[in-house]
């Protein structure tokens, strides 16, 4: 296992970016990004688990027989969610509350599941904490891109900081469910046409 | 007249896919025919309706009397609702098995459905009373149907269309859930 930084980032950036590329975590991708300031949470809180996850599961990977690793590892990621969960009700209350249900569904974040079994179950302990981190940061990526542009393009701000007058009309549909559906659609192809042309 | 808000709200205004953004794993990714949809949307009306009774029963007489709901509630959620899928696949395995061949397959599938979970944790934080989380429940996984199945019969007709390569998959089927979410948003205000 290389741990060439550069290497991993663009794996975890673009190469196998969980929402443009795998397609995981859907939910909260679409469900949280009506700012950019909530992508930007949720990302970094979906980020704290999968990197305390993959630790864990990376240490206990012995122990656990092989029949059971599958509740054995959800029961270890609902005990993270359960950690980030009171601790951003107590220090970020505002986030807490808009981020609403979508906490303690990071639990059922495929992101997650997929990367403990993929890769913490199999892998040393650094290999899996750049892992998480590079998987997590990518996710987080995703997240505040779609919602910038969504915020942008629908409230006329970014990161809550307004650009444009008051009474100026933007274009409200994108802040509103169906702007995620068809911004994360258009991300996606964009993101297909610039990799193809690569390849 | 309550329950009939709180019927055409999960069904139509609140839809938990297009409004919600809960369960789009298998929004998008059995909703290739229609005859599989059906078979996903009535495992999930099952799971969903049984699911919901138990977490709510956990929740208000063990978690809620002893203190733990704040901090127990994800795990035992979780791990409640991934051995009730297990014990329904294994029931009507041997109960009946036209029904296990028809729903078979999707129930693994419904462990990781953030729509089973999402439920479970909504019932609670619109204060439900248990009859009241029955009907919101099979109300949901209606909505969820509804909106899977016509999902599935504009894909079957968008696979015939030539698409440009870089929006053909994943990016036409949710700019087409875009369109159709848009359309859902004509029910908002009914209640």
């Amino acid at each position: 296992m290389s741990l060439n930084l550069k290497n991993e980032l663009i794996r975890g950036f673009i190469k196998e970016n969980a929402v443009f590329v795998l397609l995981l975590g859907m939910c909260p991708t679409l469900a949280v990004t009506g700012s950019a300031i909530n992508g930007l949470g949720m990302g970094l809180a979906s980020t704290a688990v999968l990197l305390g996850s993959n630790v864990v599961i990376s240490l206990i990977k012995d122990l656990i027989p092989d029949k059971v690793r599958i509740p054995a590892f959800i029961v270890v990621i609902a005990s993270f969610v359960t950690v980030i969960d009171l601790v951003m009700n107590a220090y970020t209350p505002d986030l807490h509350e808009q981020l609403g249900i979508f906490i303690p569904l990071i639990v059922v974040n495929c992101v997650i599941l997929g990367r403990a079994e993929a890769f913490a179950s199999k892998n040393k302990l650094t290999a899996s904490i750049v892992d998480g981190l590079v998987m997590g940061l990518g996710f987080t990526f995703a997240l505040t891109l779609l919602g910038s542009i969504r915020e942008i393009l629908g409230a006329g701000s970014i990161f809550g900081a307004k650009f444009v007058s008051a009474d100026a009309s933007t274009i409200l549909l994108f802040i509103l469910p169906p702007g995620a559906f068809i911004a994360l659609g258009f991300l996606i192809a964009f993101v297909n046409k610039v990799t193809k042309k690569k390849a | 007249m309550e329950y009939v808000v709180i019927i055409i709200g999960a069904i139509f205004v609140n839809n938990i896919v297009l409004a919600q953004f809960l369960g789009i794993c298998p929004f998008l990714g059995v909703s290739n025919k229609v005859s599989t949809a059906v078979g996903m949307s009535a495992a999930v009306l099952f799971v969903m309706s049984l699911a919901t009774i138990v977490t709510y029963l956990i929740q208000t007489l063990i978690l809620i009397p002893l203190h733990l709901a704040k901090f127990l509630q994800t795990v035992t959620f979780i791990l409640v609702i991934a051995s009730l899928v297990q014990m329904v696949e294994l029931i009507l395995k041997k109960v009946s098995q036209p029904l296990y061949q028809a729903l078979g397959v999707y129930l693994p599938l419904i462990t990781t459905n953030c729509a089973i979970m999402g439920v479970a944790l909504l019932v609670f934080k619109k204060n439900f009373n248990l009859v009241e989380s029955v009907v919101f429940a099979i109300a949901t996984a209606i909505g969820f149907g509804l909106a899977l199945i016509i999902f599935a019969g504009i894909r079957e007709r968008l696979e015939l269309y030539e698409i440009p390569e870089a929006m053909r998959g994943a990016p036409i089927a949710l700019i087409t859930a875009g369109l159709l979410s848009l359309a859902f948003m004509g029910f908002s205000g009914m209640v």
